[in-house]
C-alpha cells in the first residue's frame, strides 16, 4: 500500500503547485524550443576553449610531453592536478543520485540528472589527461591486460597506476549505465510528446521502446536501487584509488595514510561546489526555479560545509604528523609547502577551501544566491590548488638538493586545461538543450508528499 | 471465445490503486498498467511477484570476482612471473592485498552491466524497438489499466466499478 507521508516540519521540495503535466511542460520546455541568447553565448564561449584545448593536444601529440612545462624532478605536475581536480569533480554527481538515494534524501530528485551528467563529463576531461600523459596515446591498449608479443609480459597488477585504469574505467562505464537508465523513461516521455517525425524517431530509437508497464517498473526501480547499492562502494574506492596513486609511494608529502579519506571528503567538496556553480546558471537559464529551490542550494551548501571541515581536520592533520612523526624529511616537505617558494598556492588553498566554507555557519550566507555561487568558485579554484600543492611542492624539493627546481607551465599545458573546461561546459549546455534536465519522472512520485498544494492541506503545528 | 480488454484510464496514481483493488476483488485479471512512474503497492494488487532481477545482479558480481582472481593467478603468478622491486609474486593468496581494489572494480563492472543488460533484455526496451503503450499520455500524466474479460462478464458492472473509483475514460 503506498501511504503519503506529508510532513509537517520540510518545506516543500516543488514550489507552484505543480500538477503532473505541468512538470513534463516545465522541464520539456528546454529541449523543445529555441535556444536562447543566453545559450549561444555560453556554447560559443566553451567550444573556442574547447578548440584551443584540441589545437594544444594535437600540438602535444605532434611534438610529445616535452612541450609541456615538465622536467626532470617535477614529472608530474598541470596534467596530473587537472585529473585528480576532475575526477574530484565528478564524484559529486554520483554521490547525489546514489547515496542519497539509498539515504532516501528526497531532494535529491530535482538534481541528479544534471549531476550524474555533470559526472560523467568531468570523468571525460580527467580521462584525457593519463591519456595524453603517456606521451603516445595510441599505445595506450597497453595498459590493457591484453595477451601481446613482448614475451608474453603482462601488466602489473601491484601498481596503483593499473588499478586507476580499472576504477575510472569501470567508474565511467557504470555511471553512463546509471545515468542512461534514469534517461530511458523520461526521454520516452519526450518522445510521447513528439510532434515532428524526425524527432519522434530520435528520441524513439533513444528511449529503447520503453512504455512504462507495471512489470518495468519493478524492475526498472529495483534496478536502480541496487545500481545505487554498488555504485555507492565504487565511488568511494575510484579515490581512494586515486589517493592511492600518491599514497603508495615513498615520497614526503604523498606517502600518508590519511589520503583516501581525505582524498574522499575533497572529492565531494569539489563536486558539490561544482555542481552549485552549474545548478544556479541552469536554474536561471532554464527557467527552474521553482523545481531546484533555496532548499535544494542550502542543502548541498550544509555538506560543502561538513566536507570543507573534514578537510581542514586534514591539512592541520598533516601538518601535525609531519612534525610529530619527528621524521626530518615529513617535516621539511610540510614546512616548505607552507612558507617555500610555492606559499601562495599553499596560502591559496587554505583561504579557499577552509575558511570561505566556513562562511557557510550563517544562514543568510547559505540560503543566499549570490553568496553561494562566490564562494563555490572559491572552493573550485581552493581545491583545484590543493593537487597542485600536493603534487609539485612535493616534488619540487627532491632528496638531492642538486636536482631542486621549479615548475612552469607552458602555454599548451594550459590550453589543455581551458580546453577540457571548454569541453566539460560544451557538453553540459548540449545537454541541457537536448536531454531533460530534470529527471521529471521520477520527481512525480515524490510531488504529492511535498508540493505546495498538499503542504495547504495538512493542519500545521502550532 | 475471444479474448476482450477494458482500458480503465485515470489521472491519478492514488485512484488507479483503488480502482484496481475493486477490480480484483471482482475476480477479473489485471494483464497490464502503464504509468508515467512507478506506482508503489501495484504491484501486488495486481499479482506481479517481485523481481529477482537483484539476485542475477549478485550472481553477476559473484562471476566478476571470480574472472578477476583467476585473471590475476594466470598472469601474475602462473604465465609470467614479475619480480617488481624485489617483491615477487609467489602466490595469488600472498599477493592478494595488492588486487583487492582491481578484484572490486570487476565485481562491480560485472554486476552493474549484467544487470542493465538483463533489465533491458527482459523488459524488451532496446534500441529500435517501437514502444506499445496504448497512450502516449501515459509517459505523462496518464495511468491506464488493462483489464482481461470473457464474454460472459458483465460489462457494464466494469465500467461502472472504473468509473466511481475516478477513471475518466473507459475503453473497450
Amino acid at each position: 500500500m503506498s501511504e503519503i507521508v506529508i510532513s509537517a516540519v520540510r518545506d516543500p521540495l516543488v514550489l507552484g503547485e505543480k500538477s503532473y503535466h505541468q512538470i513534463t511542460e516545465d522541464v520539456c520546455r528546454p529541449v523543445e524550443g529555441k535556444a536562447n541568447k543566453w545559450w549561444w553565448m555560453s556554447f560559443t564561449i566553451a567550444f573556442t576553449c574547447m578548440c584551443w584545448g584540441i589545437c594544444s593536444l594535437a600540438y602535444t601529440i605532434g611534438n610529445g610531453i616535452g612541450s609541456w612545462g615538465l622536467n626532470k624532478t617535477v614529472g608530474w605536475a598541470w596534467d596530473i592536478t587537472n585529473f585528480v581536480w576532475w575526477i574530484g569533480i565528478g564524484h559529486a554527481g554520483t554521490l547525489i543520485s546514489a547515496i542519497l538515494l539509498l539515504f532516501r534524501q528526497r531532494w535529491r530528485m530535482s538534481i541528479n540528472r544534471s549531476a550524474e551528467a555533470m559526472t560523467i563529463f568531468a570523468v571525460i576531461c580527467a580521462g584525457l589527461f593519463p591519456v595524453f600523459h603517456t606521451g603516445r596515446p595510441w599505445l595506450d591498449y597497453w595498459m590493457l591486460p591484453l595477451p601481446n608479443q613482448f614475451g608474453s609480459l603482462w601488466v602489473n597488477f601491484n601498481s596503483p597506476l593499473l588499478w586507476d585504469v580499472f576504477a575510472i574505467s569501470t567508474y565511467f562505464s557504470v555511471s553512463l549505465v546509471f545515468w542512461y537508465l534514469g534517461l530511458i523513461p523520461d526521454l520516452a516521455t519526450i518522445r510521447d510528446r513528439a510532434i515532428t517525425p524526425l524527432r519522434k524517431f530520435i528520441y524513439g530509437t533513444l528511449s529503447f521502446g520503453w512504455k512504462g508497464t507495471a512489470r518495468d517498473w519493478g524492475r526498472y526501480e529495483e534496478v536502480c536501487l541496487v545500481l545505487a547499492g554498488i555504485s555507492t562502494p565504487l565511488v568511494l574506492s575510484v579515490h581512494t584509488i586515486v589517493s592511492m596513486d600518491f599514497a603508495t609511494s615513498i615520497l614526503p608529502g604523498w606517502h600518508t595514510t590519511i589520503f583516501p579519506p581525505y582524498f574522499v571528503a575533497g572529492a565531494i567538496f569539489s563536486g558539490f561546489a561544482m555542481v552549485l556553480t552549474l545548478m544556479l546558471v541552469a536554474r536561471k537559464v532554464l527557467g527552474l526555479e521553482e523545481y531546484i529551490t533555496i532548499q535544494h542550494i542550502e542543502s548541498m551548501n550544509k555538506i560543502i560545509m561538513l566536507t570543507g571541515s573534514i578537510v581542514g581536520v586534514a591539512y592541520i592533520t598533516e601538518f601535525f604528523i609531519a612534525w610529530y612523526s619527528g621524521n626530518p624529511f615529513e617535516a621539511y616537505a610540510f614546512i616548505n609547502r607552507a612558507f617555500g617558494p610555492y606559499w601562495w598556492a599553499y596560502a591559496s588553498m587554505m583561504t579557499c577551501n577552509v575558511i570561505t566554507p566556513q562562511l557557510f555557519w550563517f544562514k543568510k550566507i547559505r540560503t543566499s544566491v549570490i553568496a553561494t555561487f562566490i564562494i563555490s568558485i572559491f572552493v573550485n579554484i581552493g581545491m583545484w590548488f590543493e593537487r597542485f600543492v600536493i603534487i609539485v611542492t612535493s616534488l619540487h624539493r627532491d632528496f638531492l638538493p642538486s636536482s631542486w627546481t621549479m615548475y612552469h607551465p607552458t602555454f599548451i599545458e594550459m590550453g589543455i586545461f581551458v580546453g577540457t573546461i571548454g569541453l566539460f561546459f560544451t557538453l553540459f549546455l548540449v545537454f541541457a538543450r537536448v536531454f531533460p534536465v530534470i529527471a521529471l519522472n521520477e520527481l512525480k512520485t515524490v510531488l504529492k508528499a511535498t508540493s505546495d498544494k498538499s503542504h495547504k492541506n495538512i493542519p500545521h503545528h502550532e | 471465445m475471444s479474448k476482450k480488454y477494458i482500458l480503465g484510464v485515470y489521472k491519478d496514481d492514488h485512484d488507479i490503486l483503488v480502482g484496481a483493488k475493486k477490480i480484483r476483488e471482482m475476480g477479473l485479471k489485471i494483464t497490464n498498467v502503464w504509468s508515467p512512474f512507478p506506482i508503489h503497492g501495484i504491484d501486488p494488487v495486481i499479482g506481479i511477484p517481485r523481481t529477482r532481477i537483484s539476485m542475477c545482479s549478485f550472481l553477476y558480481g559473484a562471476t566478476g570476482t571470480t574472472l578477476a582472481l583467476l585473471m590475476f593467478w594466470y598472469m601474475m603468478v602462473h604465465d609470467w612471473h614479475i619480480d617488481i622491486g624485489g617483491k615477487p609474486n609467489f602466490a595469488l593468496y600472498k599477493n592478494l592485498p595488492a588486487f583487492i581494489p582491481v578484484t572490486f572494480e570487476s565485481t562491480v563492472l560485472c554486476a552493474a552491466h549484467g544487470m542493465a543488460i538483463t533489465f533491458l533484455l527482459r523488459s524488451k526496451i532496446l534500441p529500435g524497438v517501437t514502444a506499445s503503450n496504448p497512450d502516449p499520455r501515459t509517459t505523462d500524466d496518464t495511468f491506464i489499466m488493462q483489464i482481461e474479460v470473457k464474454d460472459t462478464d458483465n460489462l457494464e458492472q466494469i465500467k461502472s466499478a472504473l468509473k466511481s473509483t475516478g477513471a475518466s475514460e473507459v475503453r473497450v
